[in-house]
């Protein structure tokens, strides 16, 4: 008989460790963490730059002094885990298949699983960027593991695809390391990017964003030689006549992040076509009981603050479906409409009289002078005026349960955008 | 420095790897010669990967033969070699039912060619067997003896074997001339001359250009480029078998076809191109095959696309193969413009061509020859209890590096230290498959070009993508 | 007079700022909040940024530490700052906050250890 633990957390980075903490905290004893990688973390320890912790800890840290708040916890608090820990397998009834070096493939039941793997970055060839492969093309996040992580220069002539946060971390990283960043280009009219960045990043190192611009070709047999950058237009194909040639050794992505879910899959855990990640309840389950979803392999986040709080919630909820209390309630479907792409949750409780639930949504344009509007059913419970929304930068609304408890099965809550 | 060998084999891709291994059936001593960094970098590398049943070329034309003993060969050696392939069937599909005596046209033809099996089904029962085909189709070819196979596979599985079987790899090692000498041949390469009694030009795409050094008889090879997408293993079960479209009114078609990996992948286009080395992908050519794999299958999902890549065959002006020696070159043998069938056609290739150079050069059998291979564990396939025993006895089989395609830290190494080992990140790739998944190597690369380093002792800043030139990071000292 | 357009990025907001500079009277317009104010006229007036970076790390149980300037510095100096952390060698252990060079290229702040690099096991 394989061993049992209440909750098994698959993966040790920021989402992990907030669930974990949130859990132990609500009083849980028996968890367990699988992380991959050689230490707790995750993708904050290459996240050398500073502006992470503002809403969590009202200061500004690095990516790793914000890791070691949660690791440091997690240690005092005597939660186990285990490093070098690939999940290989994970079945619907929580049956979990591990492997690493010393134990080798170890079978383990769960009485809870909250998914907390991450995401990865698209990559060249899901792009369909046309042109030559050769060495020197990377993506953000690689380019930074190799330079923060492993001490290593990847480039001396830099051109960037992509205005992704990472992009423009790495813009500045690089300059700071004494390469060239030339440009960087971005297929979109608008970046993807948080305006801070673009500030400290681009513009304090006169580093141009070329907007509704894309890389048309790779040149380099060998190692990258240059690339064609080319103007798109509004059907974001490239428009002849505009291409441009920049000599380069290196070519950066940063051309969008996509929840790593093949895991869930495998225990038939339902996604959304829009996030990439499950589709889950005000308490972040996912469609299969006993199974939650928090962090970057449930959407997207700009900022690991949301991350950590969402996981919190996703631990504590954990802790209250292991005691039975999974909740009751009508499922109501929460829908994203207008230009709202779309919602976390993706469905609440109606019934419950007491609390919030925190909706997090983006939008598929930039709109200005937008009401966000919540309806229950026909009826309007929140109406907020948003001078500017852009969908680089995750929005939020909290709706109070007695706002939508009366709703009743086939109803549904919306989240809309209005003038 | 010169170097004496009875046969020397220009070229390491398939063709080259398959004649050398059945060379080494003979007692012969046999060098292999390839200028790039490893074995299967050419148009090897990059091809649809199928073992071809037979029907398409013309009955009586070396094709033909070669084809077909290919496809045989290929179905008792991926046991014995260990490569991965996989008899999924194929179907050639009619889209109008004026091009449909083009179809029995073809079945007549592969009966002709000695291909078993070969059936027309009607549109409905084409559905019936793969129900993602469009309505559009109103017959098909079926062969069931078709199917598909690792290109990477089992050109490093001949190649290790020939190595095994006493075959000596000399890599980097561009031929830059060849000179009719007394008792055979001088092969030069930048590092050695080689004198040698016979010689194989495989060379693939320069096979024009190592044949006029010996031979005043024309042999143009033309690079035809090809473009293919491939798709995620998610959407591998798209099809089962492999998809072809008659020739018609719409061109020649593309195929879509599962990969015996378990991905999907789409192509190729043809384009005639001047340079050999050209391996570009166009805006115009995925545009291309997107649209011609959405005639055979219309829901074929693009949108899961993980690479697109190109290759270029090796096309001759005859139709056919060209094979054996030029009357002014004795004990030359040209394995030259081996395009499409060749992939499947290699094995037997093999062992046509090291028959005629057995009795070219009286080579007596190698009785010492051991045909069979184990290739590299795939630890991620293995039943947990039989995984956790080898993980037992090899820790670092335990550490998977590429989380994608599950690849461990012992394959890795395992790839690297074999014979005829991986030098570069590519070699790692096409030997275990690390970074030829979805995050198409943004997590490992880190971790291979460490492994890589340490296995074969140079910093980390001399680990290439493949050949040199092809440097993954800069020096310190460089910026 | 001189108008400069600036974004606030105190917060995801991102307001658009327009500062007006008029000899030592600086206004700010397009500010949502008071904190936008005070970063428009620090940015005209006295610009400061974080540097972080990585430090080699000898004997470490991982090949580099990263770090950060333990307050802002002037804008103007981060290439001598950088300078400085590129020079810059320590051995291991190195405690999280750890200062590893003090007073910076004259800055007067410190170069500070963002992480806990322990000994490498031998």
């Amino acid at each position: 008989m394989s061993a049992y633990h209440d909750l098994v957390i698959i993966g040790g980075g920021p989402a992990g460790l907030a669930a974990a903490i949130s859990a132990r905290e609500a009083g849980l004893t028996d968890i367990l963490i699988l992380e991959r990688d050689t230490a707790l973390g995750g993708i904050l320890n290459q996240c050398i730059h500073n502006g992470f912790g503002l809403h969590t800890f009202k200061e500004e840290l690095t990516g790793p002094e914000y890791a070691d708040r949660y690791i440091r916890k997690v240690v005092e608090l005597g939660i186990p885990y285990k490093l070098s820990t690939i999940v290989a397998d994970i079945s619907k009834d929580r049956e979990i298949l591990y492997v690493n070096p010393e134990e080798g493939a170890v079978p383990i039941r769960a009485g809870a699983v909250i998914l907390a793997m991450g995401c990865r970055e698209r990559p060249r060839g899901a792009l369909g960027l046309p042109g030559y492969r050769p060495a020197g093309i990377y993506t953000a996040g690689t380019a930074q593991r190799l330079m923060n992580i492993e001490g290593k220069k990847v480039g001396k002539e830099v051109v960037i695809l992509g205005s992704g946060d990472i992009g423009l971390i790495m813009a500045r990283r690089m300059t700071l390391e004494g390469a060239h960043v030339q440009v960087v280009a971005e297929l979109l009219p608008f970046s993807g990017g948080l305006k801070r960045n673009i500030v400290q990043c681009l513009d304090d190192y006169g580093i141009p964003l070329k907007l509704s611009h894309t890389v048309t070709c790779i040149h380099g047999k060998e190692r990258v030689t240059g690339v064609t950058i080319s103007e798109v237009g509004p059907d974001r194909r490239p428009v002849p006549g505009t291409e441009t040639e920049y000599a380069c050794d290196t070519l950066l992505l940063s051309c969008g992040l996509l929840p790593e879910n093949e895991l869930s899959k495998n225990a038939s855990v339902p996604l959304s076509p829009v996030t990439g990640g499950p589709e889950v309840d005000d308490r972040l389950q996912t469609a299969v009981p006993g199974i939650f979803a928090c962090g970057n392999v449930l959407h997207v986040h700009d900022l690991v603050d949301f991350v950590s709080g969402e996981a919190e919630l996703a631990g504590r909820n954990a802790v209250e479906y292991l005691r039975g209390n999974g909740g009751s309630g009508t499922e109501i479907p929460v829908l994203a409409q207008n230009g709202v792409r779309y919602t976390v949750p993706q469905r609440v409780h109606a019934g419950v009289t007491e609390g919030t639930v925190t909706v997090r949504f983006r939008v598929g344009d930039v709109y200005k002078n937008k009401c966000l509007c919540v309806y229950a059913g026909d009826r309007n419970i929140r109406r907020i005026r948003k001078r500017i929304l852009v969908p680089g930068e995750m929005g939020e609304v909290i709706l109070k349960c007695e706002d939508y408890a009366n709703l009743s099965a086939g109803q549904t809550v919306r989240v809309t955008l209005e003038d | 420095m010169d170097k004496s060998y009875d046969v020397c084999v220009i070229g390491a891709g398939v063709t080259g790897s398959a004649v050398a291994r059945e060379l080494t059936k003979y007692n012969l001593s046999v060098c292999v010669l390839e200028k790039e960094e490893d074995v299967c970098s050419g148009t090897s590398k990059a091809n649809s990967g199928i073992a071809h049943a037979g029907f398409d070329p013309v009955p009586g034309s070396r094709m033909a033969e070669l084809n077909v003993r290919g496809a045989e060969l290929i179905r008792s050696l991926h046991k014995e070699l260990d490569f991965p392939y996989r008899q999924n069937g194929a179907l050639v599909l009619c889209f109008a039912e004026e091009d449909k005596p083009s179809l029995q046209a073809l079945y007549e033809r592969g009966v002709r060619n000695g291909v078993k099996e070969l059936k027309i089904l009607s549109g409905e029962e084409a559905r019936a067997l793969e129900p993602a085909l469009s309505d559009q189709v109103v017959a098909a070819l079926y062969a069931p003896t078709s199917g598909i196979v690792c290109p990477f596979g089992m050109t490093i599985a001949f190649a290790e074997n020939a190595a095994d079987n006493g075959a000596d790899f000399y890599f980097l090692s561009p031929v830059k001339n060849v000179k009719k000498e007394k008792d055979g041949y001088a092969v030069r390469t930048p590092d050695h001359t080689f004198r040698v009694r016979a010689v194989v030009n495989a060379a693939g795409l320069y096979a024009d250009r190592i044949h006029a050094m010996v031979s005043s008889e024309p042999l143009t090879v033309t690079p035809r480029r090809g473009e293919y997408i491939l798709m995620d293993r998610e959407v591998g079960d798209t099809v089962n078998a492999t998809i072809f479209q008659l020739p018609g009114k719409q061109g020649k078609g593309v195929l879509v076809t599962p990969t015996v990996h378990g991905n999907l992948m789409v192509g190729p286009s043809a384009d005639d191109i001047g340079d050999k080395e050209d391996t570009e992908t166009t805006y115009a050519g995925m545009a291309g095959i997107r649209e011609k794999a959405r005639l055979s299958v219309p829901g074929v999902p693009l949108n899961r696309m993980i690479t697109s890549f190109s290759g270029l065959r090796a096309h001759g002006t005859t139709g056919d193969f060209v094979l054996g020696q030029p009357a002014d070159a004795p004990g030359f043998f040209n394995v030259a413009a081996i395009e499409s069938p060749g992939l499947t056609s290699a094995p037997a290739i093999g062992e046509w061509t090291a028959r005629e150079i057995a009795g070219y050069t009286g080579a007596s059998e190698n009785r010492n020859f051991n045909g069979s291979r184990k290739g590299i564990p795939h630890v991620a396939e293995m039943a947990p209890a039989e995984r956790a025993a080898l993980i037992a006895s090899r820790p670092d089989y335990g550490r998977i590096v590429c989380r994608c395609e599950n690849v461990s830290e012992g394959e890795i190494r395992d790839a690297i230290r074999r014979t005829l080992g991986a030098r570069s990140l590519d070699g790692v790739k096409r030997r275990v498959r690390q970074g030829m998944g979805r995050c198409q190597a943004g997590f490992c690369t880190p971790g291979a070009i460490a492994i890589l380093a340490e296995e074969l002792g140079i910093p980390e800043e001399q680990v290439t993508k493949n050949r040199p030139g092809s440097e993954l990071l800069v020096r310190e000292d460089e910026i | 007079m001189e108008t400069r357009e600036l974004i606030c990025i105190q917060c995801p907001m991102g307001c658009p700022l327009t500062v007006t500079i008029d000899g030592d009277d600086i206004r700010v317009t397009g500010n949502t909040c008071p904190r936008g104010a005070v970063y428009g006229k620090k940015e005209v007036t006295d610009p400061t940024r974080t540097v972080t970076s990585t430090v080699c790390v000898q004997g470490g149980e991982i090949p580099r530490v990263s770090v950060k300037t333990s307050a802002d510095i002037p804008k103007g100096r981060i290439r001598e700052v950088m300078a400085a952390i590129r020079a810059l060698r320590v051995n291991a252990p190195v405690r999280i906050g750890q200062v590893l060079l003090p007073d910076v290229a004259g800055t007067g702040v410190d170069i500070i250890a963002t992480k806990t690099v322990g000994e490498k096991n031998v």
